[in-house]
């Protein structure tokens, strides 16, 4: 690039490499002043401006991870598609699965600012070696499950995602821009599916509220860890990615279910969940915290399914990302023969 | 990749990077020894073949053979106004990159036109330079109309 | 003309609500009108349309054309289900969602045929048959779609060797459906040709590229054009259905769509360097209610929820 060719400077083989070293110090101070600042003033970091390797390591993972499980998070419902109860219900269905593909995709173009790519992090995915939201690993094993899901993993997920829409990375923050406006009707077609079977036979409401009961602690889990357990999260919201602590979202989410589920004619399947006066926060029953580790280590119901589907469908589709690659190089060639 | 943050001196890890996201696209670029870069504009000398795509020792892996560049898509809304980013893709060519963006960023009514441009055809100003390039204007009132008070209440100027 | 108007004035009363997400703009809005994320439900003729005529008896086919939309309809639906299945699974990301967005296309289609075909028909409890109780309820012989649509997907060159076909075949046949003396019918066609005309697009960028591509792919497409062509021929068999609303105007002959159909599609694979298969026909019948092996399971999979609760609403 241009700009770019300009001011990279010849690297001089040994001879200045202390005089380097210094300018590198004197860079990166400016870099990090300018980090600051931009912080400071609550605007955003654009993906060639210095920053922190930290940040930038912190934010990879992060962005990545939500990347990912998009994509795994395909799965539970894609399960769906086939025998959605009504044409209605599965277009629906269809559009949301397919929402969470593209959904994948801007984060993961996210990501592929701060220097990684798609391909890498694919790779990563599929050999295990990459985190995603541990409630994916839990099956959908009704109907109801589609419910329960856009109900309260959408649910959840959104009060995570709003905020990052002012996360300080800037193509992060655009990128939750458009994920937020395409998930709103995510919650709610879950929230119908639920109150359909609510008001429907015994044996449908039973399903909603056997889903609720399986789908609610993994959906308050997916907030993370207490704040107490939750080292990285401090640093997080120092600079403006996280804007609110775990627990805090965890208490909003809850106080929010109070209500709908009443809507909803379900209950909650936790008898501790009231609203503190003195901290004016809604609390909730224990979560089984070792659980959530031990799906998260990759010993939950559904990992090695969700990771081999995945890793399916990657390789069948070698040979066609290959074949369009190959053929654009065809025709480029031709075009160059033919300007010859 | 050891991050180390500076985009204008890169670590060891970046050639790597860059290798790993081929970002040239076939249609623009064609070149034989070139300077690319990563998409965070860290620039990094690499050659390439004929399709812009790095010469690696992993370019021969069918990982990278089948891997797509990436494309930055823009749309318009609507007619009279103008086409605005809105995100990116990956794709094998021009003509599927059009597509993708079509079924992507277009599924919900949000375009009338779409332009795709791969990302590495994009050359960007240096963030680090903003002083000379972006301060200039300021303190010269006298390109914007508040700056002429006498002329005030005088009608249709 | 009983239809036109569903276009703009019915498209309001069972709207799609409201989409903001009373989100705040993001920081730094500027010309907040060239936005790359306004999204607006556009207004077309939907699914719902035709059944809001249907309830209020402003559409009401006659047998015959109740009978080729539940043929029409089928063809979608059974297509649908077929296509839903990739998703999540195709060779990359953005061709899932280029697949959900054609699948959705027919499920669409087959929503608005199946609907206006059910108001010909009636329950036991004298409620015309509804788009679900014409998918969920019927058994795999009351099924009237051709059987090159309930054709396995097979690897990513089978489905496009079927989306291949079977949009070209839909494109020439919507095509002349505008025209159709059914205003229904009409609306609905006129809906359809425009998305499957995409769809033309989609296959005939996939054949080029799968058939220049590698060795393999081109191996993997030549066979993929093999499996499914011997099904193709039934595609353009006219009987004494399509006779009758074809004289009458309603809908055309199948037969008389094939030469563009030959035309066009012979464009594309010699562009692609692919013989057209010299493959012996398959006898078909699905219009007949006579299916390949594979329809039953895909019923069975796409009707045993509905199946298990009789009467239920979702």
């Amino acid at each position: 690039m241009a700009a770019q060719n300009l001011q990279s400077v010849p690297a001089e083989p040994a001879a200045n490499q202390a005089q380097a070293q210094a300018a590198q110090q004197e860079a990166d101070a400016a870099g990090q002043a300018h980090f600051d600042r931009v912080i400071a003033e609550d605007s955003r970091i654009e993906p060639k401006d210095w920053m922190p390797a930290a940040y930038r390591k912190t934010l990879l993972r992060q962005v990545s991870q939500h990347g990912h499980s998009e994509i795994i998070g395909m799965q539970p419902e894609a399960n769906w598609i086939s025998r959605a109860p009504s044409l209605k219900r599965k277009s629906i269905l269809m559009a949301k699965v397919q929402d969470e593909a593209g959904h994948g995709l801007y984060l993961y173009s996210a990501a592929e600012t701060l220097g990684q790519s798609r391909d890498k992090m694919m790779d990563d995915l599929i050999a295990g070696k990459a985190r995603y939201s541990s409630i994916f690993n839990y099956p959908a094993l009704t109907w109801a499950d589609m419910g329960a899901i856009g109900w309260l993993v959408d649910g959840a997920a959104i009060c995570n995602q709003v905020p990052l829409c002012r996360a300080s990375y800037g193509p992060y923050g655009r990128a939750m821009v458009r994920i937020c406006k395409e998930e709103s009707f995510h919650q709610r077609q879950g929230f119908e599916i639920l109150l359909e079977l609510s008001n429907g036979t015994a044996a449908q409401k039973q399903m909603a509220q056997d889903a609720v009961n399986r789908w609610y602690a993994p959906a308050l889990m997916m907030f993370g860890p207490p704040d107490d357990d939750s080292p990285n999260s401090k640093q997080s919201m120092a600079w403006n990615i996280k804007r609110f602590s775990n627990d805090e979202l965890r208490s909003r989410f809850v106080g929010m279910m109070v209500e709908q589920v009443r809507v909803l004619g379900l209950t909650l399947p936790d008898d501790q969940v009231r609203y503190n006066e003195d901290t004016k926060k809604w609390e909730h029953g224990p979560l089984d915290w070792h659980e959530f580790q031990e799906v998260l280590a990759g010993r939950g119901p559904c990992n090695a399914q969700r990771l081999e589907r995945r890793r399916e469908a990657h390789d069948d589709g070698a040979w066609v990302r290959e074949a369009a690659a190959a053929y654009a190089a065809k025709q480029l060639n031709k075009q160059k023969e033919y300007a010859a | 990749m050891s991050p180390h943050g500076n985009p204008e001196a890169p670590a060891s890890g970046a050639a790597e990077i860059n290798r790993e996201a081929p970002k040239a696209s076939p249609v623009v670029e064609s070149r034989e020894v070139s300077t690319s870069s990563t998409s965070d504009g860290r620039p990094v000398s690499t050659s390439s073949t004929t399709d812009g795509r790095p010469v690696s020792a992993s370019s021969t892996t069918a990982h990278d053979r089948s891997a797509w560049g990436l494309w930055e898509v823009f749309v318009r809304s609507s007619r009279g106004l103008s086409h605005v980013h809105a995100g990116s893709l990956h794709a094998p060519d021009a003509a599927m990159a059009l597509r993708n963006a079509r079924d992507l960023y277009t599924r919900r009514n949000e375009g009338v036109s779409i332009w795709v441009v791969p990302a590495d055809a994009i050359a960007a100003s240096d963030p680090d330079s903003k002083g000379s390039f972006f301060e200039s204007p300021q303190g010269k009132d006298y390109r914007h109309a508040t700056y002429y008070t006498k002329s005030e209440g005088v009608k249709h100027l | 003309m009983s239809t036109p108007q569903t276009n703009t004035e019915t498209t309001h009363t069972e709207g799609h609500g409201d989409i903001s997400t009373g989100m705040a703009a993001p920081m730094g809005g500027g010309d907040s009108s060239a936005s790359a994320t306004r999204i607006t439900p556009g207004n077309a003729l939907r699914p719902e349309d035709i059944a809001l005529e249907v309830r209020t008896g402003l559409a009401k086919p006659t047998e015959d054309v109740a009978e080729y939309a539940l043929r029409l309809g089928d063809d979608a639906l059974i297509l649908a289900q077929r296509l839903g299945h990739w998703i999540s699974r195709a060779p990359e990301l953005e061709e899932d969602i280029a697949l959900g967005n054609i699948a959705l296309d027919q499920l669409g289609h087959a929503r608005s045929f199946l609907t206006y075909a059910g108001a010909a028909m009636t329950n036991d409890d004298g409620t015309p048959k509804s788009e679900d109780d014409l998918a969920y309820f019927r058994r795999e012989h009351e099924f009237r779609s051709v059987q090159l649509f309930e054709q396995p997907n097979g690897d990513f060159a089978a489905t496009i060797a079927r989306q291949f076909v079977v949009s070209y075949y839909q494109f020439e046949l919507y095509r002349r459906l505008t025209e159709s003396t059914d205003a229904t019918l009409a609306a609905i066609a006129a809906k359809a040709v425009k998305e499957v005309d995409y769809h033309r697009d989609h296959s005939a960028q996939w054949i080029l590229r799968l058939a220049g591509g590698t060795d393999e792919s081109r191996k993997r497409m030549i066979h993929g054009l093999r499996t499914m062509w011997p099904y193709v021929g039934e595609l353009f068999r006219d009987d004494d259905l399509t006779a009758r609303l074809a004289e009458a105007g309603a809908a055309v002959a199948p037969s008389s769509l094939k030469e563009d159909f030959d035309r066009l599609t012979g464009e594309v694979l010699e562009e692609a360097e692919l013989e057209v298969p010299d493959v012996p026909v398959a006898p078909g019948g699905g219009r007949e209610g006579r299916h390949s092996e594979h329809l039953g399971y895909l019923l069975a999979e796409m009707q045993v929820l509905a199946r298990e609760h009789p009467g239920a609403s979702w």
